[in-house]
């Protein structure tokens, strides 16, 4: 019997093999791309979901500040990759804003590393992310999402953002695929140079 | 940081559904926890358990589980949780995570992330 209950027909299983979850979580602001992103390396088509919890005292959001308690919900989208016959990487696209933060431990400890997704008519939005990323000792590369009519150079936006040299930042169209990979790929090469760094050490 | 979620959204629904606990033993799932079903539905069981050991049949992460179910995280913690102590569901936790700590071995030893760069280039 091949009933699959009333699981929508878009669901595609995993392999039975799969053993080994992993996370990258890309953050930016409203708009930026994130769900592009996601969407154009995904293997499912992008799910949503939420997380709560309740911050006793000083709201977080200014309409709940007169509260005791505010209930801060964060919404954020994922997708999949399944790498080989046990690993799956999961992707996460998460708001830039500060209530964020209050879940990030809960959510996405033990995430492999970022990516801060920026553009460059609202750099301000990645500020915050950076700064978070860097205390919660994240590693993080930077992509600029760019549709090749940016009028600043890379080096401008490394010099307003503040950004160490060996933060790598790169540009991407994360509309395409090829070039979603490549951010991830850049990722995913700089936690390994980190990471021979750590095991030589 | 305070972990109490739960409190105010959609209150009555939520208590149901975890008959009335608020939290998880949130230590044990991470969301990227692949559940995997050990049995089938059973006659009488709470919808949303009947519902989780359907999909996943096979492996099926946390967070999908929460997506598809259309409850927050650490809802889905809470009903996974009861199926695991019953044995109706065996977990997969991942074992090649960061722990995001400053100081303490953050990250996948090298020959992890070589794996995972392999999977990314054959996209």
């Amino acid at each position: 019997m091949d009933s699959r209950g009333s699981e929508p027909s878009t669901v595609t299983p995993l392999r039975e093999t799969a053993t080994e979850g992993l996370k990258i979580v890309i953050v930016g602001g409203f708009g930026v791309g994130k769900t592009t992103m996601v969407r154009s390396v995904s293997e499912i088509r992008p799910l949503n979901t939420e997380e709560t919890m309740t911050q006793a005292g000083v709201g977080i959001d200014d309409a709940q500040a007169v509260q005791d308690k505010t209930t801060t919900t964060v919404a954020f989208d994922f997708g999949r990759i399944s790498l080989n016959e046990q690993m799956v990487l999961y992707l996460f696209g998460a708001p830039g804003q500060e209530r964020f933060w209050f879940l990030w431990d809960r959510l996405f400890s033990g995430t492999l590393g970022a990516v801060v997704l920026v553009d460059t008519r609202r750099l301000a939005d990645s500020w915050y992310a950076i700064d978070r990323l860097e205390h919660h000792g994240t590693p993080f590369i930077v992509a600029r999402n760019n549709f090749g009519d940016d009028a600043y150079t890379l080096e401008q936006v490394r010099e307003a953002l503040s950004l160490p040299p060996e933060v790598p930042l790169i540009d991407c169209d994360a509309r395409q695929r090829e070039s979603s990979k490549a951010v991830l790929i850049a990722l995913v090469n700089h936690l390994y140079a980190l990471s021979s760094q750590e095991a030589a050490s | 940081m305070i972990r109490r979620p739960l409190h105010s959204e959609d209150p009555d629904r939520l208590y149901i559904v975890t008959g009335g606990r608020s939290r998880a033993d949130e230590s044990r799932l991470d969301l990227v926890t692949l559940i995997v079903s050990e049995c089938e539905p059973a006659p009488g069981m709470q919808s949303e358990h009947v519902r989780i050991l359907e999909m996943c049949r096979r492996p099926t992460a946390v967070v999908e589980v929460s997506a598809n179910l259309g409850m927050p995280v650490s809802v889905v913690k809470i009903l996974l949780g009861d199926l695991l102590d019953t044995g109706k569901v065996t977990a997969r936790h991942p074992q090649h995570t960061g722990t995001g700590r400053p100081g303490a071995a953050r990250l996948p030893r090298p020959e992890i992330l070589k794996e995972v760069l392999l999977g990314l280039q054959r996209l």
